[in-house]
Parts: structure tokens; C-alpha cells; sequence
């Protein structure tokens, strides 16, 4: 295998593109082959590396380096400074600022990376370098050391639950499974991850592909499954890609296939891609699409382990449960229980977005509480602004306000705080947001993903939606809330899977530790955050105007009259709350009330 | 009468091509439709109607399929599609107003094509690219980081 002693990021997004990258990289590569280096540097294509207008640009590790408007004759004086001489071509360097920040480059003091650990670290196009990070070696103890029963032992005594959102006990499911007596028996992936907010097991899945083909293939052994599936969205086009890619290299090593490291165990893989339903990612959903059905659930009993795909017993995991399993064979039960609470044990991976500085993935131990994730880890509200609530569990999750700031992010603690872990999406809002607005918009999510199988969920959600859309337009009436409660409490019971069940819980919570706003909302026809169109007008400060008209004549849709060096006025019947004028103002004259 | 795809073949031609790719079974169906979706365009009736004989599964089924999934059309769209997230991590970061300016700008609302055939506009949920919302897709180019300056800029490079 070959170890680079440096490696080149150029970015080719379409803008770098433009400007000539791939001239680069290829003048790049002649020059290296020249200078007898091709083995030592290694030269990659990168994406959003953040200086998009000083384009050609890249990054140069381990230094860390930023070069930007490079053209292809830079190029010889590039190769001779930097990776012949080992200087800096400071002529080259650009520093920026990281604009884009698709995931921390370095964990924070309170990360403990088991599931991202290979992730930006190894080409995950190339098994080779997973294998030199003990790849595979897992699978190899379990095969030559481990009966299935033993695997199964291992991973209940690690305490590791369902990172898909249930947490349900692995151990516990992958028992049932092996009890099953009907073969042949399935084992299915859901990587499906749908929740908005939620791109863990995108980063694994593009990043570490064979960390879940290997836990894969262990839980394969474990319950006596033949034949697998890893039901990928289509919105994940790369990671599809780098499992297909790492499929194929497993099976040409001998990983995957007939006779797997010259034992008689036989397991094989493919990947199903989605077609665009957030409902698919509930696991009887997820079954009937594999079957060529629509993604309606079923209830349960029959569970997947007696009665899954096909009719076969079936174990249905999510990646990030997977990739747990290679390290927890590894490194032993007892290590992963040594992380988290008493009930939640390891760690878990979350996407950090909304209003917070350092947004993107992290991986913590559970316990954290959400203050150290959102202002130690997360480095706190963007432009400093007041926090005001935190959604964590995605779409069927709650929103927590301040007071549940030093809640540890435990299973149990989340749901008894009427929220739940879910998958791992965290969104933080400031005081800026409108939490009725807010409600109203998951809502839409959830309405419009609702399969339509069951009357509570397809009608119910329609409902909810109905009523928060009207208080949004300052039609709310009396008995409006008193009616949402009992909606979210029936919708919840009596609905068929978990989206139903959990569609209401944005609207619950919201319910429960801001009703202040959706009464003024309702009885004061007032968006105290200045958010619902509606409910607010753009005013023109009389006195601080200055009657240059720049508002009046970028309004799209000529709402603001006025004359030249005179007070302007802003008609709220034609305004169509854009904020345009807000914006182009140079005298901060108009405000939102 | 023949239906106007963005393939040069003949809807019947690329339809089997797909079907004996994947296999003639009820199971492979999700992907010989969207491997179909892709390569046309859209979905349409002609090739659910030679799925169904193909494969020996009632048109009705194959519809109901068709229409459940969200990246599906059984309708026709424009030359290029552009997928808006609005999902709640981009909305809370200027999401909306990205929205606005991309509708002002095309004439547009969602779920809508232009007169012309050239833009099909829809919006999406969450497409896992949350750290850089608002994020928008034309075709298959993702657009990060998006502020409601750079709408016109983005639609000015597809022809």
C-alpha cells in the first residue's frame, strides 16, 4: 500500500471548475511525474473548500495550507518550493476564513470519535486503507474465534441500542432474529436518513462505507442471515457510489460472497436506493419499497425478526448501529459501556444546525448535556444572539427551551422531556425564531410525507396544519389551542406507525413552553419573534427617512410611494413583507413591527 | 404518437433496455423505475404500461407506485429541475427567503414547469447537506450556502 507523505485537495465545484481546475490537477500530476514525486504526493479532488472567487484553489496537508488563484504556470514554482524544497510558496498562500464548514476538522476536547473515526481520514474509495485501520479484523475474530451466539453476547453485554431513533436494545433484536427458526433470513441496512437536520449516516456512508459493510456482515454471521440489503435514499447519490464501489472491493477480497475468509459462512450484499419518501425510513415501510410497493407501513406484531422482508425473519438496523459493531468486538463490550449514563451506553453522532457557530457532525458520549454540546462543542449562537429553543430527534422530536439546557442527552431523559434522541438531528434557534412558525413547518413535513394509510395521521396532520396555518395568518380563534392539544393527544395514540405518532410532537411541545406565543398570536393578532408575514408590517421611520427613494424603487411590487427628500410610506395592504426595502435602506429608516 | 423525452430513444426501446438490466421481477421494480425517471425525464403512461406487461404486475399497481415517491414524475418536466430544500435547518438560516427570490425570479411556485419547457421547480426535503443550507439543486449541481443575490447568478449558467 502506498503512504503519501502529502496530499493536495483541489476543488472542483462547478465554480473552480470554470476557472480551469481540472488544468491544474492535470499540470499538477505531469509536473509530480516529472519531478519523480507521483508516489509522495497525492493529488485529490475536494469540494467547497470556501474561496469560491479566488478560484483554482487548494488546500495542502499536513500543513494545511490554502493556495488560490492558481493558474497552470504557478504550477513548476509550486512543485519545486513546496514539495521539493519543503517551503511554503507564500506568493500562492491565500488565508480564509472558513466559510464552509462541513464538519469540525478537528474533535473538540468533548468528542470521542468511534463512528467518525475513519471519516476525512482514509480514501473510502480504497478498502485498503480501512484495512490498515484494523479493518476487517473484527469479522476475522468473530469468524475464527466467536460462535454466532458469543457475537450476540458481546453486543448485548455493550449495551448498544438502535441509533436509528427507537433505541431499542441491539443485542436483544439481533437474539430474536437468531431464534427465528424460518429461513432463508435477511438483513437489511437503513440508511434512509431522512430526518431534515440528520447527515450522520451520510458522512459514514460516503466516508466509511466498509465500517457498516463490516458490522454488515458480523450481524450476518450473528443471526444466521444469507443474503442483505442496505436501503440507501436516491438523495445520496455519492454514498450510493462509495458502497457500491466498496461492495464490489469486499467481495474481490474474499469478504463478501461465497465462503467468507475460507470459512463456510456465505453472505451477500447489495444496495436499494429510495425514491424520495421520508416515510421509508420506518422499517415496515422500508420493506414493502425493497418488495416494489408503496411505502406504506404495517403493524407490528408480526415483527421483522418473525416476519420481515419477503415474509422471512428480517434485522433491520440503522449505519450507525452497524458501525458500532466492528469496535465494540474489537475493544470489548466493557470499553463501549464505559462511555454514557447507566441506560445509554457508547457514543452517539450528532448534526449540529440551525443558529449555532460551528455547525456540523459530532460525535459525543451519551450524558452530554445539551448546554456543552450547543455552547462548548458548538461554540454557541451565531453572531451571539439569545438561544431560545433546541429541536433534537428530528421531525417527531420537541422543542426544549432554555430551562432543559443541563438535560443529559440520555434515551430516557429526552422522551420524559417530551422530546426524543431520535436520529440524532439537532436544530438550535435563536430568539429570533417564531416557534408557532416553526410548528407550522414541521408540520408541513409531516403532512406532506404522511403515507395516507391511516386516518389519524392523513387527516389529523391536515387538521393540525389547517389550524396553525390560520393562527400564522391572524385568523386564530378562541378554542383553537384547547383544540390542538386534544388533536396532538388522539393523533398520537391511535396512529398507525411512528410518523404519526410522533407528527405531533412539535406541536405539543411548542404547546407546552411557549403558549405565551401562540396567544398573541391568537388574541393579540402579534408575531412577537417578527416573523409571520401577517402579523407584521414594515414601517418607514418618519424623521430618520431621508426620501432617497432607493426603497421605492427596488420594491417588487411598487408598494412604497413617496417623493424625493420626503418621509416614504410603505402600504401594507400591496407589501409583500420581502424585505428588500429592509435591506437596500442605507439609513436603517424601516423597521418590522 | 410519440412523447417527448429528454432521450433521443424511443420511450420502448429505453424502457427494455432498463427492465433487462435489472431483471424482470416484481422486487426491482423501485429501480427500474427510477433508472427510467432518470433516463427520460419523467414516467410516462407508455412505459407504466410496458412495465406492467414486462414484469406481469396490474397497471394500477404500478401506478400507485409511480405516484407515492416524490423524486416520480408522472408528469413531464422542464429541461432542468431545481430541487429547493425547506426543510427547517435551511429555513432557520435564511431558507426562505432564498425560496421567495427563486420565485420571483423564475415565475414559478412549486410543483410548477415554465411555459418555455426550461425550468421545473420543486422543493424537496431535507437533502443532508444541512451545515451548508440554504442549499438548492439544479439537475444534479448542488448549490451551497445560497443568499437571494446569487438566485439570478445560479439560474444564468443552464441553458
Amino acid at each position: 500500500m502506498k503512504y503519501y507523505r502529502t496530499h493536495v485537495l483541489v476543488c472542483v465545484d462547478p465554480e473552480c471548475l470554470k476557472r480551469g481546475a481540472h488544468d491544474i490537477i492535470d499540470a499538477l500530476q505531469d509536473e509530480l511525474v516529472a519531478e519523480g514525486l507521483i508516489d509522495e504526493v497525492q493529488v485529490l479532488e475536494t469540494s467547497r473548500i470556501g474561496g469560491c472567487s479566488e478560484g483554482p484553489e487548494m488546500m495542502v496537508y499536513p500543513e494545511g495550507v490554502h493556495y488560490a488563484n492558481l493558474t497552470v504556470d504557478d504550477i513548476p514554482y509550486l512543485v519545486e518550493e513546496h514539495f521539493l524544497k519543503g517551503r511554503i510558496a507564500q506568493k500562492l498562500v491565500m488565508p480564509i476564513e472558513k466559510t464552509v464548514d462541513e464538519e469540525l476538522s478537528a474533535p473538540t476536547a468533548k468528542e470521542i470519535r468511534v463512528v467518525l473515526r475513519n471519516c476525512g481520514v482514509i480514501d473510502p474509495e480504497n478498502i485498503e486503507e480501512y484495512i490498515a485501520e484494523e479493518g476487517y479484523m473484527a469479522l476475522a475474530k468473530c469468524l475464527t474465534e466467536y460462535t454466532p451466539e458469543q457475537v450476540v453476547n458481546d453486543v448485548q453485554a455493550s449495551g448498544l441500542r438502535g441509533r436509528g431513533g427507537a433505541g431499542f436494545p441491539t443485542g436483544k433484536k439481533w437474539q430474536l432474529a437468531r431464534n427465528s427458526p424460518t429461513t432463508p433470513k435477511y438483513l437489511i441496512c437503513n440508511a434512509d436518513e431522512g430526518d431534515p437536520g440528520a447527515f450522520m449516516n451520510r458522512r459514514v456512508l460516503e466516508s466509511d462505507p466498509h465500517s457498516v459493510i463490516e458490522g454488515m456482515i458480523i450481524a450476518a454471521y450473528a443471526i444466521g442471515a444469507s443474503r442483505g440489503f442496505i436501503y440507501c435514499r436516491a438523495e445520496y447519490p455519492i454514498a450510493v457510489r462509495t458502497l457500491n464501489i466498496g461492495i464490489r472491493q469486499a467481495r474481490e477480497m474474499g469478504l463478501l460472497g461465497k465462503n467468507i475468509l475460507g470459512t463456510d459462512f456465505s453472505f451477500d450484499l447489495e444496495v436499494r436506493m429510495g425514491a424520495g419518501a421520508f416515510v421509508c425510513g420506518e422499517e415496515t415501510a422500508l420493506m414493502a419499497s425493497i418488495e416494489g410497493k408503496r411505502g406504506e407501513p404495517r403493524p407490528r406484531p408480526p415483527f421483522p425478526a418473525q416476519r420481515g422482508v419477503f415474509g422471512k425473519p428480517t434485522n433491520i438496523n440503522n449505519v450507525e448501529t452497524y458501525a458500532n459493531v466492528p469496535q465494540i468486538i474489537l475493544r470489548g463490550p466493557e470499553w463501549y459501556a464505559s462511555m454514557g449514563t447507566e441506560k445509554s451506553k457508547g457514543t452517539k453522532t450528532f448534526a449540529l444546525a440551525g443558529d449555532v457557530k460551528h455547525s456540523g457532525l459530532i460525535e459525543v458520549p451519551l450524558g452530554i448535556t445539551l448546554r456543552e454540546v450547543i455552547f462548548d462543542v458548538g461554540g454557541g449562537i451565531k453572531e451571539d444572539k439569545g438561544f431560545k429553543a433546541i429541536q433534537t430527534g428530528g421531525p417527531m422530536g420537541g422543542c426544549l427551551p432554555a430551562e432543559y439546557l443541563d438535560l443529559p442527552m440520555d434515551y430516557e431523559a429526552l422522551t420524559a422531556a417530551g422530546s426524543m434522541m431520535g436520529s440524532g438531528g439537532l436544530v438550535v434557534m435563536d430568539e429570533e425564531t417564531c416557534m408557532v412558525d416553526i410548528a407550522r413547518f414541521f408540520m408541513e413535513f409531516t403532512q406532506d410525507e404522511s403515507c395516507g394509510k391511516c386516518v389519524p395521521c392523513r387527516v389529523g396532520t391536515r387538521r393540525i396544519l389547517e389550524i396553525l396555518q390560520r393562527i400564522c395568518n391572524g385568523e386564530g380563534r378562541e378554542g383553537d389551542l384547547e383544540l390542538l392539544d386534544d388533536l396532538c393527544a388522539e393523533i398520537s395514540a391511535t396512529s398507525l406507525c411512528g410518523l404519526g405518532q410522533g407528527a405531533p410532537n412539535p406541536v405539543a411541545s411548542t404547546l407546552k413552553h411557549f403558549r405565551a406565543e401562540y396567544e398573541a398570536h391568537i388574541k393579540e393578532k402579534r408575531c412577537p419573534a417578527k416573523v409571520c408575514k401577517a402579523l407584521i408590517r414594515y414601517d418607514i421611520l418618519e424623521g430618520v427617512c431621508t426620501g432617497c427613494t432607493v426603497c421605492a424603487r427596488n420594491c417588487p411590487v411598487n408598494a412604497i410611494t413617496g417623493e424625493r427628500r420626503q418621509t416614504h410610506y410603505i402600504d401594507p395592504e400591496i407589501c409583500i413583507r420581502c424585505g428588500i426595502c429592509m435591506q437596500v435602506c442605507n439609513f436603517n429608516a424601516i423597521e418590522i413591527n | 404518437m410519440t412523447v417527448v423525452t429528454r432521450s433521443n430513444q424511443p420511450v420502448v426501446d429505453v424502457v427494455r433496455q432498463v427492465i433487462e438490466r435489472h431483471g424482470a421481477t416484481k422486487d426491482e421494480l423501485i429501480p427500474i423505475l427510477n433508472e427510467v425517471n432518470q433516463l427520460l425525464g419523467y414516467l410516462p403512461t407508455e412505459a407504466l404500461h410496458l412495465v406492467a406487461a414486462e414484469i406481469k404486475v396490474p397497471l394500477s399497481q404500478i401506478f400507485s407506485v409511480a405516484s407515492f415517491y416524490n423524486m416520480l414524475s408522472t408528469k413531464p418536466r422542464g429541461r432542468h429541475v431545481i430541487q429547493f430544500c425547506e426543510s427547517a435547518p435551511c429555513h432557520v438560516v435564511g431558507g426562505r427567503k432564498v425560496f421567495q427570490a427563486l420565485q420571483n425570479e423564475l415565475g414559478l411556485t412549486s410543483g410548477e414547469t415554465s411555459e418555455d419547457g426550461k425550468w421545473t421547480l420543486v422543493t424537496t426535503s431535507c437533502l443532508g447537506v444541512c451545515a451548508v443550507g440554504p442549499v438548492l439543486i439544479v439537475d444534479n449541481d448542488i448549490f451551497g450556502n445560497v443568499t437571494p443575490a446569487q438566485v439570478p447568478d445560479i439560474l444564468a449558467r443552464y441553458h
